[in-house]
């Protein structure tokens, strides 16, 4: 048995001691105990048949516990009533789901409609909810197969939030779309968890996508053991055990990265010395790099810059440092304007310093909030 | 041969053979009533089980398999038998239509349902819909071009066996083809022959044409996800 630790926020859901077996004789869920902060995003991260998905439809009772209580805002949902449950509780499914002979429009009211709103009304916020997912109001009218898939995606979010519900589950979401859409997709959920502050419960088979997403990661193993939970970072700096650290993958020093943002990383005006110029335009755009010393002087061609804000991750900040030929990442301010340079040497120093320190805070078991910075 | 074809194309449309009370169009309404109630009970009974067995889950095999059963059913021997049970009334005439078309729609209604993808199924479950309003709410108008289907095939069946309302002396366009064959009159014969199979693939081609017009919205069931 493992037990999360818990977050900052009250818990949201909890399963105590839950296991789920089926009359074959397979396990599914093995005495689970786990609690999940109000606001957070948790996202369930396994192999598959490791348990996670019906680990997430036990909390809307589209599977049912074996054994164990699992509640949702303090009450046990079996004593609730499972279709009311339900309509306060937001689904998104892989492949989105949506009804095919219903409109976009008709489709986000599914569940306004169900508790009675009335057609005007569920309509009117169906059409609040197009626009809060980024989609054009034109595309109310039609119908599910004439949008993408990433669209479609969109919509199944929207579907899941039209009755404003405090609890989001979200099954492989984003499992069916190309990789350019999904990253996309993943900086709307973001934007979205930044203004709406859900309990998002989210499962995916795809690490990069946890650690991007999760405010915390748990980690099932086959035959429904829950691994270990913790924050990305903590996760990262210091798996629970070998398993873990394989689905972490090789590069979890890389991934740690990732999650560090550059703010607070000094950084130096950039000068006219040394080989390498940095271009600048009249508002003070980085433009370029230019070889002083070639052969072709102020003539030379610009060589590639792609400046950094504080806002962007240290990983970025190591991969530009490395593309840049003078060593150096050139840092702008919110407009894209020139502030500073920050060189190859002080971001690796850096790195390694956030690396130590997200070890050090799970060593300690007391977490700093400041210390687990998220991206 | 073409003195046959010349006799059957007067008898068809001869002002006289259409008029009266054993004319044609008189013929043509008893066999469209027969036909029609025939279909009416049929979908009544066939309806809600194919709904149910595709709702559920439970009896698919009887779904799939009941419609080469109704195939297999001798109708001629299924008048006779119940002709034999009630006496003369229309029961056996109405008793075998039905047990013909009731097979076709069954099967093609729960063919619909079994076609409704799962992951719509279990995003209504998961919106908060109770298990009538999955069926009729999702289930059901995904499933009405099939049920539509159904509902075509078995009238046209129907259509063209309420000549045997005539076996057992009762009205209908077979009316033309017993007492042809009493009174070895190969152009009456033909001509009720005729006329039936025409009623037939009219009506199909009539629902078909609605059919198309009312899911003329629905994407290629390729794309259906």
């Amino acid at each position: 048995m493992t037990i999360c630790r818990q977050g900052k926020g009250k818990r949201m859901i909890s399963f105590k001691h839950v296991s789920k077996h089926y009359p074959n004789g397979t396990t599914a869920v093995d005495d689970l105990s786990l609690e999940l902060p109000e606001g957070d995003i948790t996202v369930l991260v396994g192999s598959s048949g490791c348990g996670k998905t019906t680990t997430l439809r036990m909390v809307n009772r589209m599977v049912e516990p074996s054994s164990g209580t699992v509640s949702v805002g303090g009450r046990d949902i079996l004593e609730a009533d499972a279709a009311e449950l339900r309509r306060g509780i937001g689904y998104v499914i892989q492949q989105a789901g949506l009804f095919p002979h219903r409109t976009i429009l008709d489709n986000i009211a599914t569940v306004p409609l169900l508790l009675g709103w009335g057609r005007r009304k569920a309509r009117a916020r169906a059409a609040e909810l197009l626009e809060l997912v980024g989609l054009p109001a034109g595309s109310g009218k039609r119908y599910p197969h004439q949008l993408s898939g990433g669209q479609q995606q969109r919509v199944g979010v929207a579907r899941a939030l039209a009755a404003d519900p405090p609890v989001l589950l979200m099954d492989e979401p984003f499992g069916a779309v190309d990789p350019v859409v999904r990253t996309q997709l993943q900086n709307e959920l973001l934007r979205l968890q930044s203004e709406l502050r859900k309990t998002v419960v989210f499962v995916t088979h795809d690490i990069d996508e946890a650690v991007r997403l999760g405010d915390r990661i748990a980690i099932f193993r086959t035959g429904g053991h829950l691994v270990q939970c913790a924050p990305p970072a903590e996760l990262l700096a210091s798996p629970a055990d070998d398993f873990v650290a394989g689905f972490l993958g090789a590069e979890r020093g890389l991934k740690l990265l990732s999650l560090s943002t550059l703010a607070g990383l000094p950084q130096e005006p950039a000068d006219d010395k040394g080989r390498w110029r940095l271009v600048t335009s009249g508002r003070g755009e980085p433009l370029g790099w230019r070889d002083t010393e070639g052969p072709d002087g102020d003539e030379a061609p610009l060589l590639p810059v792609r400046p950094l804000r504080d806002t962007d991750s240290l990983l970025s900040a190591l991969d530009e440092s490395l593309a840049s030929p003078a060593g150096l990442v050139a840092r702008v301010d919110a407009d894209g304007v020139l502030t500073g340079v920050t060189g190859r040497d002080r971001i690796h120093e850096h790195a390694g310093r956030r690396h130590a320190e997200a070890g050090r805070t799970n060593a300690s078991q007391a977490p700093d909030p400041d210390a687990s910075v998220t991206a | 041969m073409i003195e046959l074809l010349t006799n059957l194309g007067h008898w068809l449309t001869s002002g006289a053979q259409w008029s009266g009370p054993d004319g044609i169009a008189t013929r043509l309404l008893e066999h469209l009533q027969y036909s029609a109630l025939a279909t009416l009970v049929a979908a009544l009974i066939a309806l809600p089980v194919g709904l149910l067995i595709g709702h559920t889950g439970r009896g698919a095999f009887l779904a799939i398999n009941l419609s080469g059963f109704g195939r297999a059913l001798p109708t001629v021997g299924l008048v006779t038998l119940v002709f034999l049970a009630s006496g003369l009334s229309m029961w056996p005439v109405y008793v075998s239509l039905v047990a013909l078309a009731v097979p076709v729609i069954v099967t093609n209604t729960y063919a619909g349902m079994a076609a409704v993808d799962p992951e719509v199924r279990d995003a209504a479950r998961g919106q908060g819909m109770r298990w009538h309003q999955v069926l009729f709410q999702v289930e059901l108008p995904l499933a009405l071009p099939l049920i539509m289907t159904g509902l075509r095939l078995a009238c046209t069946q129907v259509v063209a066996t309420a000549t045997i309302a005539a076996y057992v002396s009762f009205g209908g366009l077979g009316r033309y083809v017993f007492d042809g064959l009493a009174q070895r009159d190969l152009v009456q014969v033909l001509g009720g022959a005729v006329l039936v199979a025409v009623l037939a693939i009219a009506l199909d081609l009539a629902l078909a044409a609605v059919q198309r017009l009312a899911f003329r919205n629905r994407p290629a069931p390729s794309q259906a996800h």
